[in-house]
């Protein structure tokens, strides 16, 4: 662990509550947390814990009913369109659905173009644009020869999750968010996807704020994991705190759900 | 040995592109299925898995096409069949199908019930309402399903119930041989779990003889399957009993999916993954020699040139390798 470690990201009875009177919900619930720079943090749930809605209120995309989140010690300021955009160039995210993440209409070129142009490259020459773009390629295992004058759908799943890899490659974010990255993909793929993530945290220094469903990939890649239930972390810490000395009822739970290879799978307890 | 409920002999399908090529997506594909057992398939995206659950069905729609090879289910040959008799007599009856995509099979305007009456009244239309609330109530609950889905929308139900009550409505007429295609890669693990329960409640309780189950999680496979086949670009690479495929893999590529398996267990974290590298081939011009080739680790300039037979190996097990199984285990135990 480094000596000095400043928060990136974090947050203060944060409150998410849909609806109102009888048909109240409350998705995410008084929550607290503190985010390092450069560390890989996992938030572990079943679907309905709240982790998207979280991930959606980090992101600015949904507003915080209650509390305060605070982006490298300073109140979050998101108020106007223009403060909005600004924020956005420190955290970017990769979603679950790669088929909907990309405009059909645009060839990948231009996807990965938009990326050099809003980093202050629009005056590049075009050479030096496609060697950033062979850079970003050659970083996911793709080869830019092969991928140019193509669409996106003409790729496999997991070829478009590394793209939208490549385009986090070439913004350089503070902050990276990935929500379930790997749900649609097969596991073949995923072990790459995974290991990417973490040359990505190597080499341009993102925080990554890894959320999914599988236990078993939160304590394969993370540094520290949260536990979700109903909108509350019930645990936190370090990953082999959380998972190998777990305390809470809920984690040994999702522990035990998990399929396993080298003891019995208990089916009684569901 | 029990008795052989699905049997399938060189089995070759193939999709007709608009442009005129033949891909195929099955080749020469031999499984048999004996009674009370099931049997996994396991392999990338692409690599034919759902092409076969489709074919094994004898339902064939453009640009789907049945080249050669044999279907039997139960004795019955159904590859002769025409489409309409397959329709009427085998689906549902005798093979019953769930879906990649179960969770938006259900109509949102219609009830539960409502799936179940059409189900059941397209193979015997005398049947009175009544009967059939109280047959698909007595199965529902023996499920472990509350009683009260069947008057509910689904759009009521969580994604994990949803998946249940799919994987209920499609066995209600006890088919010999359930093939489930990914049934469980949209749930969470808590979900999973139930799915797979039910799955085993089915077998247990003998509504289906035999099953099929396809999927990219390995552990899951070894918990749920007695055999597990593994898939590369339209065929068959390696066959064996669930144990033996999870512990002892012979052929690099089963080796290579092996490698690719994450668990929350104490000491698993500093372990690095061996993703295999590359991509598959594309099937509209394979190479020549063993499609793996490319990919391997142990590729000999031989691999690239001879077409690779299945070869058959100690008990029961096949490989499609050219280098003997003895010598890949050497290999693997020296990484």
């Amino acid at each position: 662990m480094n000596n000095k470690r400043n928060l990136c990201l974090s947050g203060k009875n944060v409150t998410k509550v849909f609806g109102l009177g009888n048909k109240k919900n409350v998705a995410v619930d008084n929550v607290d947390f503190e985010f390092y720079e450069g560390d890989l943090i996992s938030i572990v749930g079943e679907s309905g814990s709240g982790k998207t809605t979280l991930a959606k209120m980090l992101l600015g995309l949904t507003k915080i009913t209650k509390g305060e989140i605070f982006f490298q010690d300073k109140l979050r300021d998101i108020s106007t369109h223009k403060k909005k955009k600004e924020y956005w160039t420190n955290i970017q995210a990769i979603f679950q659905d790669p088929f909907s993440a990309y405009n059909t209409f645009l060839k990948i070129d231009s996807v990965l173009l938009d990326c050099i142009n809003m980093r202050g490259g629009k005056h590049f020459a075009m050479d030096k644009k496609i060697q950033l773009m062979t850079e970003a390629c050659s970083f996911v295992n793709l080869k830019y020869a092969e991928l140019t004058n193509k669409y996106p759908f003409e790729l496999s799943g997991g070829q478009m999750q590394r793209l939208m890899i490549a385009r986090i490659f070439l913004l350089k974010p503070k902050i990276l968010l990935a929500d379930e990255p790997t749900s649609m993909i097969d596991a073949c793929s995923r072990a790459t996807i995974l290991d990417m993530l973490m040359n990505l945290r190597n080499e341009i220094g993102t925080t990554i704020i890894f959320i999914t469903h599988d236990i078993g990939l939160a304590y394969y890649i993370s540094d520290s994991v949260y536990i979700m239930e109903h909108g509350k972390f019930v645990e936190r810490g370090t990953a082999e705190e959380v998972i190998i000395h777990s305390k809470a009822d809920y984690t040994k739970r999702l522990i035990s759900d998990v399929p396993k290879i080298h003891e019995e799978w208990d089916l009684t307890t569901v | 040995m029990g008795k052989k409920i699905l049997e399938v002999k060189n089995l070759t399908t193939k999709y007709i592109t608009r442009f005129g090529e033949n891909v195929y997506a099955v080749d020469d594909v031999s499984l048999t299925v004996e009674e009370g057992k099931s049997l996994g398939i396991a392999g990338e995206s692409g690599c034919g898995k759902s092409t076969l659950a489709l074919s094994l069905m004898g339902y064939y729609f453009p640009p789907l096409h049945y080249t050669s090879g044999d279907i039997s289910v139960d004795g019955k040959l159904i590859t002769q069949m025409k489409p309409d008799t397959i329709r009427k007599s085998i689906l549902g009856k005798e093979i019953a199908y769930i879906p990649q995509a179960a969770m938006n099979a259900l109509n949102p305007t219609q009830k539960i019930i409502s799936f179940i009456e059409d189900v059941i009244h397209a193979h015997e239309p005398k049947m009175p309402k009544n009967d059939i609330y109280d047959m698909a109530k007595k199965r529902f609950e023996e499920l472990g399903l509350p009683a009260t889905v069947l008057n509910q929308h689904s759009v009521e139900l969580s994604g994990g119930m949803k998946q249940r009550t799919v994987i209920a409505i499609s066995t209600i007429l006890s088919p010999k041989v359930l093939i489930a295609d990914e049934p469980s890669s949209a749930l969470d693990v808590t979900s999973q779990k139930m799915v797979i329960k039910m799955l085993r409640n089915l077998m247990d309780k003998g509504y289906i003889k035999s099953m099929i189950f396809i999927t990219h999680e390995l552990p899951l496979l070894y918990n749920v399957t007695d055999d597990i086949m593994v898939m590369y670009a339209g065929q068959v690479v390696e066959k064996g009993t669930a144990k033996e495929m999870i512990f002892t893999p012979t052929h690099p590529y089963s080796k290579g999916l092996m490698g690719s398996i994450i668990v929350p267990e104490e000491g698993t974290r500093d372990v690095k993954l061996c993703a295999i590298p590359g991509t598959p081939p594309n099937l509209k011009k394979l190479p020549g020699g063993c499609r793996f080739a490319k990919r391997c680790a142990y590729v000999t300039s031989e691999c690239k040139v001879n077409p690779v037979g299945l070869r058959e190996y100690g008990d029961g097990r096949s490989y499609r390798c050219i280098i003997d199984a003895e010598k890949l285990q050497e290999g693997y135990a020296n990484e």
